[in-house]
């Protein structure tokens, strides 16, 4: 299966998201630059963490008004699916792809550290080679990751199992509601989380936890 | 309103300035007149003590800069080491302390911004920063303000950035609450054939101005950082500049693109002094004349006069010498990354320095002359005093379980998590070791099994009470952090940071560390190759603690080799090696002595170099034979400190013999050249026997001390201590000390 990785200036984990999927498919993913308007075919499209746009005005907003995220919304919307990983979920919220917000951890500070995931629904494209309520280990590198909805959004989200990951034996980092880690649309075909599997993918990361993610999403059987 | 180039000089003017009267004779000797407002301002931005390094010149020349393995010694951005394959590392550290303590936020992210600027001007990708910093006492009502602006200062760029810290200190002491220091490092990776120099070649070339646009900030902070400061500081506020990592990023991506399309003849960044220096350093490197029109310079606030043109500090600028027929190339790769990109000058072959400002010639000086000729002073320094050993018989008593207690919940050795998790240290995806141990390890990218350590060390305590053993003890530490996870130390980079040179003891303290840091230098065979001094760190007449800050790197073979320092199993020996027989003896300007006692007294401990070489090297020698399961050098707090670090970062107890002597110097002493190891072979078994037999051939003492194993630290004859209440302990203070 192909993918495609999306580049917005002051995005930096493309290198470890571009590495991540060229060893886990084998074949490196396409690029998107800001200004294209059209993504080529692939089964999976990428938008990796960092500071879009310095994430000046609000995170992920400036970045979602790109041409390449009109592009990205177009393709998801055929059933394309889509991944954004930090950065990647706020531009992916800010572009109205997820509902919710992500608002400044609680510690109002940065975080960088290892933490523990659930997941929460392993029926879905981007989570069957985890099994059901599997406890997995990812980091977080984040200062605005403190997931919120309102009510109704949030039974809704919940009622769907449209919650994917979350933060597991009290490791929430952000204050995130409900532990909400990262979330998926109502169709499904696109998933934003916080958390980075790209930096846990293989032995000299510390472990594999991250993997089956991308497995999942790429159908390569676990 | 704009600032007149024809405003009288005056002598309030040329003090104003930082220009002593001599030094101004010395400008009027050298251009046969009056300089304009223009020029003095410019002379004023070269010949302060920071860029001219006209008290430590002298000095600095005695220090080791060569070896097999440099590609590139101080005088450019950063110094570049070879490390095998086409790959080299490109590495620097510098202070930004003046700054940092006016304004912690914007001081401390400018300082890493800087740096990492030294390092992507010389064509190299950042792949590791590391930050020393030293904080006033923690009680002083400044220091909280400054730790939390400090630190998401450095976490604000370097995060945004998108280079992983990898490693730094973090201390406090009451001789820094009126002068904090904020010690940036960062290196990169390059390829040897792809090394990007500030020498400017060819007649007639354009001369480009790259990046941000030019503003009011930071105008005279060159001159800010070579001053004292007094109660006026609050006034300085203005000096300081303001980061925009976005735009770094940027401008990272866009150079890289940049050079890769064979456009760039030299490159400079726009550090201290802004314009000015980059221009005449292009310049004077290369035996040609700048002339520079400041019409053509991107602006972002209107009527600039050449005055604050020239001594702006914005950030994120590159001055660069193009290709001509490359220009529209170049200028497209800008464009496509938001940057500015304009042609602002040429080079010439009349040796002059020429600034044009709205059709009038605003400076016309001699290039060479105005690095070159820079004052350069041997200033008179005295014989630091050396305090006295303490008496046999002064071995203070203390428990020892409680002392390990109160040592590792104090300021000084408590865990830096709180700093750490500000910081990412794993973007990128190559962080082997990330901060916690004894080095940060990065694996090269592109290559299956290398990779580069990275430490930064030095104990001012120590070099407060002798110089030069302290300096000699910066180098070895930073020797043994490397060693101790399998590293081959290969260069190392200097902060050296001082008080009042003017002062004969401060420049006693300087001469003295220079030399211990030579010494040490050619006898482990670790060069250096870049630095920074930083001079006049005091306040109100009261000095810092001499605080020459030693960063260094390191090449691992094969990462899979590398031990980390938390006990690996249960049952394992414990190897001290490079000790004395009584484990440990020396406890002058011992932690356990200044935070058990209150006492700082007595002379350091001194390094034995030809010891340390052949006990580092036979560490190192054990590790890379695959024996070697955990591995941690012995520092500050001496022995106990090091077994329960090995403790709380894996969560296995050990067990330890009691020393033959007294158990205090054994458990506290800090005695230089000791590493613990543990090993995978058995102390009954062959291959034990051979290794006791390869240790005394090579005169290195190694004493077996003990087992790894259970839930409890036991030191001796001591009460027991959980590893659990060891890392509750370890990892309060530093939150509860903050509030959060």
């Amino acid at each position: 299966m192909k993918s495609a990785v999306v580049l917005l200036p002051g995005l930096n984990r493309d290198r470890d998201m571009i590495a991540a999927l060229t060893r886990i498919s084998g074949q490196p993913p396409v690029t998107v630059w800001e200004s294209d308007t059209a993504i080529p075919d692939v089964d999976l499209i990428v938008i990796p963490g960092g500071f879009s746009y310095g994430d000046y005005l609000r995170c992920g907003a400036i970045a979602a008004r790109m041409p390449a995220l009109r592009a990205v919304a177009e393709k998801a919307a055929q059933g394309v699916m889509v991944i954004g990983v930090c950065n990647g979920f706020q531009i992916l919220v800010e572009a109205g792809l997820l509902p919710g917000a992500l608002m400044r951890n609680t510690s109002l500070k940065f975080v960088c550290r290892e933490v523990k995931l659930e997941v929460a629904n392993a029926n879905t494209a981007f989570t069957r080679n985890y099994r059901p309520g599997q406890i997995i280990r990812c980091p977080v590198a984040h200062h605005d990751g403190n997931y919120f909805a309102d009510a109704e959004t949030l039974a809704r989200l919940e009622g769907n199992g449209q919650v994917v990951f979350r933060y597991a034996e009290g490791t929430n980092p952000n204050g995130s509601i409900n532990d909400i880690a990262g979330i998926v649309n109502d169709k499904g075909n696109v998933l934003g989380m916080m958390p980075h599997p790209e930096n846990l993918i293989e032995a000299a990361h510390g472990g594999t936890d991250g993997r089956a993610l991308f497995e999942s999403a790429l159908g390569i059987a676990a | 309103m704009t600032i007149s180039n024809t405003r009288p000089i005056t002598p309030e003017l040329i003090a104003a300035h930082g220009l002593k009267p001599d030094e101004y004779q010395r400008i009027l000797d050298l251009i046969g007149r009056e300089p304009t407002f223009t020029e003095l301002g410019i002379f004023s931005a070269m010949w302060n003590e920071h860029c001219s390094y006209k008290s430590s010149k002298k000095w600095l020349r005695t220090l080791p800069t060569k070896g097999d393995v440099v590609i590139q010694g101080p005088g450019e951005n950063a110094g570049v080491v070879d490390i095998g394959d086409g790959d080299c590392v490109v590495f620097k550290m510098e202070s930004h302390n003046h700054p940092s303590y006016i304004e912690p936020y914007q001081g401390a992210a400018t300082g890493v911004g800087g740096i990492l600027r030294d390092v992507f001007t010389m064509g190299a990708r950042p792949i590791a920063a590391m930050n020393a910093l030293r904080f006033g006492e923690p009680d002083h009502p400044k220091t909280r303000h400054l730790v939390a602006g400090v630190v998401s200062g450095v976490g604000g760029y370097g995060n945004s950035f998108g280079v992983p810290t990898v490693g730094g200190e973090v201390n406090f002491d009451a001789r820094y609450n009126g002068n904090i220091l904020v010690n940036a490092f960062a290196a990169g990776l390059a390829k040897t054939d792809g090394i990007f120099l500030s020498e400017a070649k060819g007649v007639g070339l354009p001369v480009v101005y790259l990046g941000a646009k030019t503003g009011r900030d930071g105008v005279g902070g060159a001159t800010m950082a070579s001053a004292e400061f007094d109660d006026s500081i609050e006034e300085k506020r203005p000096t300081v500049q303001v980061g925009d990592p976005f735009t770094e990023k940027c401008l990272l991506e866009a150079c890289l693109e940049l050079m890769a399309s064979g456009a760039v003849i030299a490159i400079q960044d726009m550090g201290a002094a802004g314009l000015t220096c980059s221009a005449v350093e292009m310049g004077a490197k290369g035996d040609l004349g700048i002339e520079l029109d400041l019409d053509r310079v991107p602006v972002r606030e209107e009527r600039m006069s050449a005055y604050e043109m020239m001594l702006s500090e914005s950030q994120e600028r590159m001055l660069m010498v193009l290709r001509p027929e490359k220009e529209r190339q170049a200028e497209a790769i800008f464009t496509k990354w938001g940057l500015d990109f304009a042609i602002v000058g040429k080079t010439t072959d009349d040796l002059r320095f020429r600034i044009l400002h709205q059709g009038e010639e605003v400076a016309n000086l001699p290039i060479k002359e105005l690095g070159d000729q820079a004052p350069e002073y041997d200033r008179p320094w005295v014989e630091p005093a050396k305090p006295a050993a303490l008496a046999e018989s002064d071995v203070p008593q203390a428990d020892i379980a409680d002392s390990l207690l109160t040592m590792l919940g104090g300021p000084d050795l408590s865990s830096r998590r709180w700093v750490w998790e500000q910081y990412d240290t794993m973007i990128q995806g190559n962080s082997l070791q990330r901060p916690g141990g004894d080095a940060g390890v990065v694996r090269v990218d592109g290559h299956d099994s290398k990779a580069l350590a990275f430490s930064s060390d030095v104990t001012p305590r120590y070099c407060e009470a002798d110089p030069y053993e302290g300096g000699k003890q910066a180098v070895a530490e930073c020797w043994r952090n490397l060693t101790a996870t399998g590293a081959l130390p290969l260069a190392a980079t200097d902060n050296l940071n001082f008080g009042n040179p003017e002062r004969p003891e401060i420049m006693g303290q300087f001469v003295h560390a220079i030399k211990g840091i030579g010494e040490a230098c050619r006898e482990l065979n670790f060069p250096i190759v870049s630095g920074n001094v930083s001079l006049y760190n005091e306040t109100n007449g009261q000095g810092i603690l001499p605080t020459p800050t030693i960063g260094g790197v390191g090449l691992l073979g094969d990462w899979r080799k590398m031990v980390r320092i938390g006990f690996a199993a249960e049952g394992e020996p414990i190897l001290l090696v490079g000790a004395a027989q009584n484990w440990g003896t020396h406890l002058g300007q011992s932690i356990y002595l200044r935070d058990v006692h209150g006492r700082t007294d007595g002379p350091p401990p001194p390094v034995d170099l030809a010891h340390e070489k052949r006990v580092g090297d036979h560490v190192r020698a054990l590790i890379a034979s695959g024996i070697v399961t955990a591995c941690h050098d012995l520092s500050d707090g001496g022995l106990a400190v090091g077994l329960a670090e090995m403790a709380m970062a894996s969560g296995i107890g050990a067990a330890i013999d009691t020393p033959s002597a007294d158990p205090i110097p054994a458990f506290f002493g800090e005695d230089q050249g000791r590493y613990l190891l543990t090993l995978s072979i058995r102390p009954d078994s062959a291959e034990w026997e051979a290794l006791r037999a390869e240790q005394q051939k090579l005169g290195v003492a190694a004493a077996l001390i003990g087992t790894t194993g259970g839930a409890e630290l036991k030191l001796g004859q001591a009460h027991a201590i959980s590893v659990e209440k060891l890392v509750t302990t370890h990892e309060s203070w530093f939150p509860r000390f903050m509030g959060t």
